[in-house]
């Protein structure tokens, strides 16, 4: 923290007369570009870009045991790689403590949501179910990847579609028409804060800086569905209100790339 | 006899034969291997007589003896600072030359410089071994307070500045910002008004991104002129006190 303290005193001294280090206001998007349908072999795909940051999601459906806890119901899991090529900050090997928190994030906000019925993906209670797995890589890391990669699984489990199943056997090359159940679309928007600022969607310049982000899950009827709050600085009630407010507020932006 | 095999202003690439014979010399970015002079680097070549030296294209900065660079503290050691050079190599401050205050023994150097501080400074020695001493007894040398650093190509840096100077200037008169480019490709701006503060980065990047182009020059003042707010300060004469780093 101490080694950004210039970049901070930087970044707050700009968002107090209302600009930013790339000159956007503060609660103001880069541009947001969603494309579904990039991979052929996947059920679902989505590539996103939110200014240089870009990331890719594919959905995989795969025919599982379901878990003897809830035979009755299939399953989801999200995945998160962040490639070398994306940054210098990533390194190979197995996903690190901020790919994880990634993919919980994002899984968390579709989970809790509760849009996807898992009943419905069950073929055989006890035996067979759909089991959706949701894989995202990032290209290029230039700040909110949080945002970014939660929109891409979100507009890849909208792109998917069933493979032909007969009960016995699973053909990936015969698409069904067949879309997953999904009742809601969550929209996950985080928000960063800087001393009393709070701002959206940041640089890779301006999340080195940062004192506190808060990750929020927004359902249509703007209802929370999930929240992660990271950083290093404590947060108040007040803040809380605050960013969830604004979090809310962009969703509704988000929400029409999906 | 020795023979030239590449032309005046050509591009070549590392390990490309450049000339045979013992009648040139290797210069800067080329290197002799048994009668052949070879490229070490992407990069245009220049024949001055018989000493041929190519200017890089690409490549990260290698610190040079009499560089001025814009580093930052990465450690504090028992007597100086560690400084990040932008490069492979990183260099020491010496206390002796950061200075000319009195410094009990076991003082606190963090009084001085802590870890993170941005610091204009010139490299006095590079050692065969590539240990570079710095120093920043010299006009212009000082710790660099607020204002934002950018970071580019650091072969883009001459573009940058201009024959004498004469980039950079254009750029703070018509943004009226400070601006100091380091040699390793760190660029340090402070404008009062972040919109100027904002066009000063622009043309930057923008002079990184077409450093090759000719005719620079008047589409860098264009595009100062074109993206000048409506309440921008009038370009002003030349020099308002702040040193250039060249």
């Amino acid at each position: 923290m101490m080694m950004y303290e210039e970049l901070r005193n930087q970044v707050i001294s700009l968002l107090s007369k209302q600009t930013r280090l790339d000159g956007r206001k503060p609660h103001e998007y880069r541009e947001v570009k969603v494309e579904t349908g990039v991979s052929k072999n996947a059920e679902g795909s989505a590539k996103v870009k939110i200014g240089d940051t870009e990331v890719i999601a594919g959905v995989k459906l795969e025919v599982m045991k379901p878990y003897p806890d809830q035979p009755d119901q299939g399953s989801m899991m999200v995945n998160v790689e962040l490639y070398p090529m994306s940054s210098p900050e990533f390194e190979t090997g197995p996903p690190d403590i901020f790919a994880i928190e990634l993919a919980r994030i994002t899984d968390r906000a579709i989970r809790e949501s509760k849009t996807l019925d898992t009943k419905k993906l069950c073929i055989e209670a006890g035996e067979k179910a759909w089991m959706v797995v949701i894989d995202v890589c990032t290209l290029n890391d230039a700040g909110n990847l949080y945002d970014a990669i939660y929109l891409a699984a979100m507009a890849a489990m909208k792109d998917a579609v069933f493979p032909a199943f007969d009960g016995v056997k699973l053909e990936y090359k015969n698409k069904t028409e067949e879309k997953l159940p999904l009742s809601r679309v969550p929209v996950s928007v985080t928000v960063f804060k800087y001393g009393d600022h709070i701002l959206v969607d940041p640089t890779n310049e301006e999340e080195k800086a940062i004192d506190a982000r808060l990750t929020v899950g927004v359902l249509e009827n703007g209802n929370i569905c999930s929240l992660q709050k990271g950083g290093d600085v404590a947060i108040v009630a007040d803040d809380i209100f605050r960013m969830v407010d604004l979090a809310k507020q962009k969703s509704q932006e988000l929400r029409k790339h999906l | 006899m020795g023979e030239i095999q590449v032309k005046d202003k050509e591009v070549v690439v590392p390990g490309e034969t450049l000339a045979t014979g013992m009648d040139f010399l290797p210069s800067y970015g080329t290197y002799r291997e048994g009668d052949k002079i070879l490229a070490s680097r992407l990069g245009l070549v220049t024949i001055e007589g018989k000493v041929i030296k190519l200017v890089p294209l690409s490549g990260v900065y290698h610190p040079k003896r009499g560089d001025t660079i814009i580093g930052h503290v990465t450690e504090i050691l028992l007597s100086g600072w560690r400084i990040d050079t932008n490069s492979a190599y990183s260099a020491v401050l010496n206390m002796k030359d950061a200075t000319s205050e009195f410094i009990a023994r076991g003082a606190d150097l963090t009084k001085y410089f802590e870890i993170g501080d941005c610091v204009m400074v010139k490299i006095i020695n590079v050692t065969s071994q590539n240990l570079v001493d710095l120093t920043m007894k010299g006009p212009g040398l000082r710790k660099l307070r607020g204002g934002r650093i950018l970071s580019v190509n650091a072969n883009k840096v001459p573009r940058i500045i201009g024959k004498q100077g004469s980039m950079v200037s254009m750029i703070k008169q018509y943004t009226n910002c400070r601006i100091l480019v380091g040699q390793n490709g760190i660029v340090w701006i402070q404008g009062e008004d972040p919109a100027q503060e904002l066009l000063a980065v622009q043309t930057i990047k923008k002079i990184e991104r077409e450093a090759h182009i000719s005719g620079l020059t008047d589409s860098i003042k264009g595009f100062l002129e074109k993206n000048r707010g409506p309440n921008a300060p009038r370009p002003q004469a030349m020099n308002h006190g702040e040193g250039d780093a060249q």
